[in-house]
């Protein structure tokens, strides 16, 4: 049935692409939402940074504000950090028509990535966590690998750690 | 449709891809040694956060974006292209109004970038990215000039056959590809573990443009026409 096209790896040079973005940044809302900022840093199987590796978000529950598209970016540094202002997203729907947890979905992609590593971003304060539909599935073990770490009043710590010792849940979804 | 439509509206999941279709590593691009998940992928529902997806402000596309030998004040240096092709589904519907972007080496073989360090020239009229947004048919169209090919630290003696690399939204977070365009006929392909990470050869000839010559432009340049096919949804409809 599928004759999709295959994926292939961003390789090391898609920050150029990504120079040539403009006005497409997440654009924080005033009242209604609160402005949170999530940084962190991407690790391979070594514990060595990935200074080469784009980091996108997508996240539903925008508020009523048509300047904020829920879609964010951004390439490592040679650090191996990103980070990201956005807000902090609301409960969503669930498919067995419950609620999820509030979350943000991340993908992965470097070189050395053939086809991007998909995840989830959940915050450790929400007690909405314990009854999520998706976190359920993952082993209870690795189920901190989701969560983002309070960092301050406003911000959160998350790290990707493609491979090894506190690998990330990926998802096939 | 704004996001929060997006939200509300009854959407289908998308279709899962055949398996081998985006492999997750291969011995052989030695890159992805230490860079894929050694635990298994834990298989989840799709859900609104996975069948709604990004959009890209029309507004921020600017007249030449689509044309990357109109970005300067002069022309580049090499053999003018044109890549026309349709974004479709699995289905085998267009994806009209979606972000479709490039990023390439100059005719050199080099980069615009400072991470490569290739003893090539660079171009200081091509910066070798483009942008366009599909039509109502799913078509996209871009103006550029043929690659080069370039060596890269892989094995000894390693070189990447010509290719222009697609960045693509679609309409969901799963619709999302980026992958590489070829040219047909590259002496490279059998030697190439990037492109030869899909292991099926007519899987893997769907990342393979056609000389096109009725998108070749008399006394100006060849025309290579290439579509990308997305995750389609499927029939039955969900409730998000």
């Amino acid at each position: 049935m599928s004759d999709l096209t295959p994926s292939q790896t961003v390789g090391p040079y898609f920050g150029i692409m990504l120079d040539g973005r403009r006005q497409c940044r997440q654009v924080l809302a005033a009242a209604a939402a609160t402005p949170i900022v999530i940084e962190g840093q991407v690790f391979d199987g070594a514990g060595n940074v990935i200074p080469d590796a784009l980091v996108e978000t997508w996240q539903v529950d925008p508020p009523s504000d048509a300047r904020f598209n829920g879609y964010g970016w951004a390439h490592t540094s040679a650090d191996g950090a990103f980070r990201f202002e956005t807000i902090k997203p609301g409960r969503v729907p669930a498919p067995d028509g419950g609620t999820q947890a509030p979350h943000i979905d991340v993908s992965v992609m470097a070189r050395g990535i053939l086809t991007r590593f998909i995840t989830r971003m959940y915050f450790e304060d929400e007690p909405d966590n314990a009854a999520d539909p998706i976190l359920a599935l993952v082993p209870e073990d690795r189920r901190t690998t989701l969560l983002a770490r309070r960092a301050g009043e406003r911000s959160y710590r998350f790290n990707l750690v493609m491979q090894g010792a506190g690998e990330t849940v990926f998802f096939d979804v | 449709m704004t996001n929060k439509e997006q939200a509300e509206a009854v959407v289908s999941p998308f279709r899962r891809p055949s398996p081998g279709t985006h492999p997750p590593e291969d011995p052989a691009y030695r890159s992805t040694a230490l860079r894929h998940p050694l635990q298994p992928l834990v298989q989840i529902p799709q859900t609104i956060s996975e069948i709604t997806g990004p959009s890209y402000p029309y507004e921020a596309i600017g007249p030449v974006d689509n044309d990357l030998t109109r970005q300067h004040a002069a022309a580049p240096i090499g053999e003018r292209i044109i890549v026309e092709g349709r974004v479709l589904d699995d289905n085998g519907r267009p994806v009209p109004r979606t972000l479709v972007e490039i990023w390439q080496a100059n005719a050199s073989g080099r980069y615009a970038h400072t991470v490569d360090q290739h003893d090539a020239p660079l171009d200081a009229n091509f910066t070798g990215t483009g942008r366009t947004i599909t039509d109502e048919e799913g078509r996209y169209r871009f103006v550029t000039i043929k690659p080069g090919h370039y060596p890269w630290g892989n094995h000894y003696n390693a070189w990447r056959p010509a290719h222009i690399h697609f960045s693509v939204l679609g309409p969901g977070f799963l619709t999302r590809l980026v992958t590489q365009m070829y040219f047909p006929g590259d002496p490279l392909f059998p030697l190439d573990p990037i492109f030869n990470s899909v292991r099926d050869p007519a899987v893997r000839a769907r990342m393979i443009s056609s000389f096109d010559l009725s998108l070749t432009v008399p006394d100006w340049g060849l025309g290579f026409r290439w579509d990308i096919v997305l995750r389609g949804r499927d029939a039955t409809p969900m409730l998000p």
